[in-house]
């Protein structure tokens, strides 16, 4: 039985709804005024470091960050 | 023999449960359900009091679960609303007259004792109409769902106020979406740049609507 629902056109393009959700978000973010805008911005940084396990070990970290290296 | 296949699955069990579990089994319209979670488990607690007489037996999760507030038989008067973003509650039970949700369908109004509704939120302008009132944000998407007990659930990714909006930022965001939306060549450049020129667009309508 094929599907025949409509897809929004960021599905039709390989986006997933929560890369679409996010850049909705970044870019109302984008368009506020100044206080507000600093604010939310300082919110939403992040700064995680992520490994891929082999074999039951963990391989070297990369390290994800929003903030600047010292 | 697909007959019989219908006929078990419309069938409903007739199995007793023990309280605990029954508060538990999936049920239509869990809020015709009001769940007595003050006792706990009654076999457990037996079987604790054997063992342990001198120790209070200890709470499980279920007890702990405040019941869904119940459906009324009449009418309520007004939509309780609970508006939540990620980092924040902006609503938190607020009994509102009308709730306006930009959903992907449309402006969606929502009275109490509307017909549960699970909605998928575009980019658009949410107002909550309180007798006079009327407060309004501007949401980035999310969902909102309404319950038969006339609750109303909004989640939004980002929600502001329309006075914290820079019409120029606006502006200068949508002739550059549009601009990259000419001049786009993967899919994924036309999607981004779509998204993008959506977003300013609802932001420029909310702002001057």
């Amino acid at each position: 039985m094929a599907s025949t629902a409509a897809v929004p056109f960021w599905r039709s393009a390989g986006m997933t709804y929560i890369t679409y959700s996010n850049i909705c978000a970044n870019l109302v973010r984008n368009c506020l005024k100044e206080p507000y805008k600093s604010e939310a911005i300082s919110r939403e940084k992040v700064h995680f470091s992520v490994s891929k396990w082999v074999d039951g070990k963990p391989q070297k970290p990369t390290i994800r960050s929003d903030t600047p290296e010292v | 023999m697909f007959r019989q296949v219908a006929h078990r699955l419309l069938t409903r069990s007739t199995t007793n449960y023990t309280t605990a579990a029954a508060a538990t089994i999936r049920r239509p319209y869990s809020t015709d359900v009001s769940v007595d979670t003050s006792s706990g488990d009654s076999d457990f607690v037996e079987a604790w009091n054997k063992v342990a007489p001198n120790i209070d037996p200890p709470k499980t999760p279920i007890q702990f679960m405040e019941p869904r507030p119940p459906t009324p038989s009449t009418l309520p008067s007004k939509l309780t609303v609970n508006f939540v973003l990620p980092y924040a509650s902006e609503l938190s039970k607020a009994e509102v007259d009308m709730v306006i949700v930009p959903a992907t369908t449309g402006q969606m109004g929502i009275l109490p004792g509307h017909v549960p509704t699970i909605a998928e939120l575009k980019p658009g302008l949410l107002s909550v109409h309180e007798g006079n009132d009327v407060k309004k944000y501007f949401i980035s998407s999310g969902f909102a769902f309404v319950h038969p007990n006339s609750y109303a659930d909004i989640l939004a990714v980002e929600a502001v106020p329309l006075d914290r909006i820079d019409p120029a930022q606006v502006q200068k965001g949508l002739s550059d979406f549009t601009q990259k939306l000419s001049s786009a060549s993967t899919d994924l450049d036309k999607a981004e740049a779509q998204i993008g020129v959506d977003v300013h667009s609802a932001l420029n309508s909310a702002l001057t609507g």
